[in-house]
């Protein structure tokens, strides 16, 4: 139970790019289109559940010698070092996979909501099978979030809107309205 | 120091601020932007904590240019801006408590915050400290105006308030919508398309790679790009 709560908390309620303001950036930049969406998506969700794994070990080491304070270091260097890894060992082992989340990976190590979680995670004191469900959970809800805003950004460009407001501020304000709708689940766990 | 030299320096410190403003213009570091843009004085704390990592990291970074080698630099470059990101934590949880737990979460995030990265790949490895300084000081204060501006029209709207301090009128008829999420995406929309009318130019269409927050790092300029063309 608890940890459905978990998951329907990161996925609906605090979507971590429309009510915790994470990955912006991406969810910008990659919702165009559905496809592109998709692949994104699934290498976030990818990275997110394996940083945490690495994350979680790590952090119990620290905690030992009590040097937590150097987690946002050492959280950033392994999420980088394995984004390159994974990156290396996909070319290699599984290229049709490569191919297909190849593009988006390198995007990931800057996207902000990776190192969230893994923060998130260590703050909330979570334990390992938490913590992957809270990670699992957050990329469920930035992949569902691209899906849908992708869908809606189509309709934008056929629409007329402005000559000021098209193109990015367009996109802010659609992105405002549908925030908006995903308020509404805000009552769905206490 | 000839005259065109300090005129150069001059240019470095204010073209961040209006001409390339990272935020409005750039379309940078949007995350922290949205996020805790609800009250004038954490908008105004996560820019100075900003400006603050930005000048350290670019004048370090400037200094080791020819130490770092060029394959390992983004590591390199991210591990040199967390560092200071925990010395930012450290200082605020010190001296600023209230500001430090109202930021939470987006102060270890400031390491990630496409701006910083972005300005140590583009200008501190490539250019002199003292530029490489100004530069940095340059954004940090186009960032920290911009999120001060958006903060403070979402405090007045949302809550009635300004730096914490009761408007008359609006303090009784506030609009609870612009401190929400949704307000965030809302009024930076209204923003970034009021200096576009200001600036009169035609507003970035796509965010392309050109726009991209992530062309500092990305290893496939152009991939993403060429893919959205062929559509």
């Amino acid at each position: 139970m608890e940890y459905i709560l978990i998951l329907v908390g990161t996925v609906l309620v605090n979507n971590i790019v429309l009510s915790q303001f994470m990955g912006i950036c991406a969810f910008l930049g990659v919702s165009k289109q559905m496809k592109n969406s998709l692949g994104m998506g699934a290498a976030v969700i990818f990275v997110m559940v394996c940083a945490t794994l690495c994350t979680y070990p790590i952090y119990i080491l620290l905690d030992k010698f009590e040097i937590t304070y150097l987690k946002t270091v050492a959280f950033i260097l392994v999420i980088a070092l394995f984004v390159q890894m994974v990156e290396m060992i996909l070319k290699k082992v599984m290229p049709p996979l490569y191919k297909a989340l190849g593009i988006y990976l390198p995007l990931i190590t800057t996207n902000c909501a990776v190192l969230g979680v893994t923060i998130t995670n260590v703050d909330e004191s979570y334990n390992l099978a938490q913590s992957v469900i809270n990670a699992l959970g957050t990329g469920l809800g930035f992949t569902l979030a691209l899906l849908l805003f992708s869908g809606v950004r189509s309709k934008i460009d056929d629409s007329k809107i402005p000559e000021t407001f098209r193109g990015v501020p367009a996109t802010l304000i659609a992105a405002s309205i549908v925030s908006l709708s995903f308020m509404g689940f805000s009552g769905l766990i206490g | 120091m000839s005259d065109k030299a300090k005129k150069g320096s001059l240019y470095e410190l204010t073209k961040g601020i209006i001409k390339e403003n990272p935020v409005l213009v750039g379309l940078l570091g949007m995350c922290p932007t949205l996020a805790v843009t609800n009250q004038a004085i954490n908008g105004l704390g996560m820019g100075i904590a900003t400006t603050f990592v930005l000048v350290c990291s670019n004048i370090v970074i400037s200094l080791l240019k020819k130490v770092i080698p060029s394959t390992v630099r983004l590591p390199s470059f991210i591990v040199i801006i967390a560092g200071f990101v925990t010395l930012i934590e450290f200082l605020m949880k010190g001296y600023l408590p209230a500001i430090y737990s109202a930021l939470g979460i987006f102060l270890p995030l400031i390491t990630v915050n496409c701006i910083i990265l972005g300005r140590a790949e583009a200008f501190a490895s490539k250019n002199s400290v003292l530029a490489s300084a100004l530069d940095g000081l340059g954004m940090g204060i186009g960032f920290t105006l911009a999120l001060f501006v958006m903060a403070s029209i979402r405090e007045v709207l949302g809550s009635g308030t300004f730096m914490g301090l009761k408007i008359p009128v609006l303090c009784d008829n506030s609009m609870l919508m612009f401190i929400m999420p949704a307000g965030g995406f809302f009024v930076l929309g209204v923003i970034i398309a009021v200096v576009n009318k200001i600036a009169n130019k035609k507003p970035p269409q796509t965010l392309g790679c050109a726009g991209c927050p992530h062309a500092a790092t990305c290893q496939n300029m152009g991939a993403c790009e060429g893919e959205e063309k062929a559509e």
